[in-house]
């Protein structure tokens, strides 16, 4: 019975296939053709033949390209990074009893992570093909692996890294992120959990107010502070960054905050008062450590604010002090040739890297996180 | 909880809240009555020539001790609101020529006001369509597929706006590829930035790209937590794929269609970051981006910081009349819920 009803007709199956490869393509087409054109010579990069734009012909005939060899290593090691990406939850049941505090082993792990791929891919992967596409080369009957068939060429983003100090965006993009995470976590995780274990009218219209906040254009904020601050010296400084961020995130991680604390059951914190805790006492003991996976997820939420935030920082911080999104939109901007279009597409490509990692490793949060909302209104 | 306990846990949230948020509000809608000006002083100065000595008096701007010019806030009433919303203009527009959009649209309000409410009502059916037909595609693959294609969907949602949009906006751009393409197909030259409605386009597209894979999250959610039985007793009833769709998936999750028309009504109301990415400012505004554009230091040195709160103050009242029926079904909610 069951089988037969939820088993699909053929033409529905094709419909279906159709459907999801279309919206697949779709979904990764502009984000994979920005990472093409970015590794190529602006001659290739805007050729007006895709295939050229693929196979940069220019490209290898000027600066070389990856073979055979290269393709060979490369999907080695991501080969290789994938199994250890396999046994991620292995290795965090092995660390965490050590740290017993799993907010920081994930963080740990997660760091460790992106310092193996580094290694792997920059290091390892780079130099060893290197060394044996020259060996290949000169020997007679090998040489043939080591020609190059695509082109492929680092320099952009190596001009934008090195050249244009690009390094220094990225510091400014992760103090203002982890000042904005850290800051709406702790105060959020207090009157999330006191929002929820509460039935008074006054938690009732915090949180129509904070929904009501919720919609506010971003920069209704910024206008209500843009001239005190400069007044106080604290335009181009990255704090005022900060504050206006967790102040425009806050509706939003108390509402997420709050449901799931509902998910967590009250006889649990009333049970740990009559044994003698004090309210706070039952919250950090007692209740907090069920409640990191939330904690994590809304953390994720705030860090994907933070991170691609541009009209805050567009209007209070500038030159030095200024983060990644805006800084590429001056790159583009200034644009004059092609080189430079070309360096901006890597400079997009290349703050888009650190995100595809976080939905790799936190797919579930993130799935999870939008869900709670919507579930548990 | 006690209340002494509760008021203690929520106090940090609520004093940010206030601070920076209700405060803020406060301050827009003072300034938004109020107009920025340099305060300037009228002095004698004797200049000399070789003919002689003349005095004459010149004004300047008043500088504090650091050099800066020192401003001051002046009341103007509505001033900045009329200059926003210019009704002198639009009444002799409509008196003299009839009600005529291309010439309304000449003021730059309500231009920007006509794409920010276009851009989020009709961007809003596409998303929830769509997401609604990935999320009955994606729950009907086998185990195995789903993983790897909820993360592929997951990418155009937390990619960020601006870079999204800029990667969308390469495609298409002067000979990008999509435009070679569709140059191709057409049999003549297409440039896609040079007019508005192309990029108004572009930038629908790129915003139901870009919220699709929320609504697929929040209804393929939905789906699992369909009751089986009553699909079961459906079909046994004769009800085919369509009606079974109809009369009890659909109800099933309305609640969480309300959800992410709510989020979406907010978030698309608010279109800044799209005319950012595609550079867009020259043929379409937002009404958050005129705030933007304001608070700005201008070709003359200065930021039209009163005028930015009046368009903000204009913002506000319309995201507020959008949301009323939304806000009073959740008001409503949350008030069973308690009782």
């Amino acid at each position: 019975m069951e089988s037969k009803l939820f088993n699909l007709t053929t033409p529905l199956k094709i419909i279906v296939s159709i459907t999801i490869i279309t919206w697949c393509i779709i979904a990764l087409f502009p984000l994979l053709w920005i990472v093409v054109m970015s590794i190529k010579l602006p001659v290739d990069s805007f050729a007006s033949n895709p295939l050229k734009v693929i196979i940069g012909p220019s490209t290898k005939e000027q600066v070389g390209g990856l073979s055979f060899v290269n393709f060979i290593f490369l999907f080695l090691s991501i080969y290789l990074f994938y199994k250890l990406y396999q046994i991620r939850k292995i290795l965090f049941d092995l660390i965490n009893p050590i740290l017993k505090f799993s907010l920081i082993t994930f963080f740990i792990l997660f760091i460790l992570y992106i310092t193996i791929s580094f290694i792997l891919f920059f290091l390892i992967q780079n130099n060893l093909s290197e060394f044996v596409n020259i060996l290949f080369s000169n020997l007679e009957f090998l040489k043939i692996f080591s020609y190059p068939i695509i082109g492929f060429t680092p320099q952009h983003y190596l001009s934008v890294w090195v050249g244009n100090e690009f390094y220094k965006q990225f510091l400014n993009t992760m103090i203002v992120t982890g000042g904005v995470v850290t800051i709406s976590l702790t105060v959020g995780t207090l009157a999330g959990y006191g929002l929820a274990r509460s039935n008074s009218m006054i938690a009732f219209w915090l949180l129509i107010f904070a929904l009501i906040f919720r919609a506010l254009p971003h920069s209704v904020l910024v206008t209500g502070y843009l001239e005190p601050f400069i007044n106080y010296g604290l335009y181009g400084k990255k704090i005022a960054v900060i504050v206006l961020l967790v102040a425009i995130n806050q509706p939003f991680t108390i509402w997420m905050l709050r449901s799931f604390f509902m998910n967590i059951p009250q006889d649990l914190d009333e049970a740990a008062q009559i044994d003698g805790c004090n309210p706070f006492q039952a919250f950090w003991k007692v209740v907090m450590p069920l409640m990191w996976p939330g904690v994590i997820t809304t953390g994720l939420f705030s860090f994907l604010l933070a991170y691609n935030d541009y009209l805050v920082a567009a209007l209070l911080l500038d030159g030095q002090s200024q983060t990644m999104v805006p800084a590429i939109m001056q790159y583009f901007n200034m644009e004059t040739k092609m080189t430079d279009l070309v360096e901006s597409i890597a400079a997009a490509a290349s703050i888009t890297a650190p995100l595809f990692l976080l939905v790799m490793f936190f797919q579930k949060q993130i799935v999870s996180g939008l869900t709670q909302g919507a579930v548990k209104g | 909880m006690k209340k002494s306990t509760f008021l203690v846990f929520t106090m940090p949230s609520f004093i940010m809240m206030t601070l920076f948020i209700a405060l803020p509000l406060l301050i827009v809608l003072i300034q938004s009555f109020q107009f920025n000006q340099d305060v300037l002083e009228t002095i004698e100065r004797e200049n000399c020539d070789p003919f002689g000595c003349k005095t004459e008096t010149i004004t300047v701007p008043v500088l504090d001790e650091n050099g800066n010019k020192i401003k001051n806030n002046i009341w103007v009433g509505f001033q900045n609101y009329k200059n926003i919303l210019k009704f002198e203009q639009l009444s002799s527009v409509i008196s003299n020529d009839g009600f005529e959009w291309s010439k309304i649209r000449s003021i730059d309000f309500y231009k920007a006001l006509r794409f920010t409410l276009t851009f989020t009502f009709i961007t809003l059916p596409f998303v929830i369509i769509l997401g609604l037909i990935l999320a009955l595609c994606v729950n009907v693959l086998i185990n195995r597929l789903k993983g790897p294609i909820i993360f592929i969907t997951l990418l155009p949602f937390i990619i960020t706006p601006v870079i999204g949009a800029l990667s969308i906006k390469w495609l298409f751009i002067g000979d990008g590829i999509l435009t070679l393409f569709l140059e191709n197909i057409l049999d003549k030259d297409i440039a896609l930035f040079s007019q508005g409605w192309t990029i108004e386009i572009l930038m629908l597209f790129y915003r139901v790209w870009h919220t699709i894979p929320f609504a697929f999250v929040i209804f393929y959610a939905g789906l699992q937590t369909v009751d089986k039985e009553k699909i079961e007793a459906a079909f046994v009833d004769g009800a085919n794929r369509l009606q079974r769709l109809r009369f009890i998936i659909i109800p099933h999750i309305m609640p969480l269609i309300v959800f992410v028309a709510l989020i979406h009504l907010m978030d698309s109301y608010r279109v800044f970051d799209e005319i950012v990415g595609f550079s867009a400012s020259g043929f379409r505004i937002s009404l958050q981006w005129m705030t933007y554009d304001f608070l700005r230091i201008d070709d003359s040195g200065t930021r039209s910081i009163g005028r930015a709160s009046a368009t903000s103050v204009l913002t506000m009242i319309g995201i507020i009349i959008i949301l009323i029926p939304v806000l009073r079904r959740t008001f409503k909610e949350q008030k069973e819920k308690k009782l």
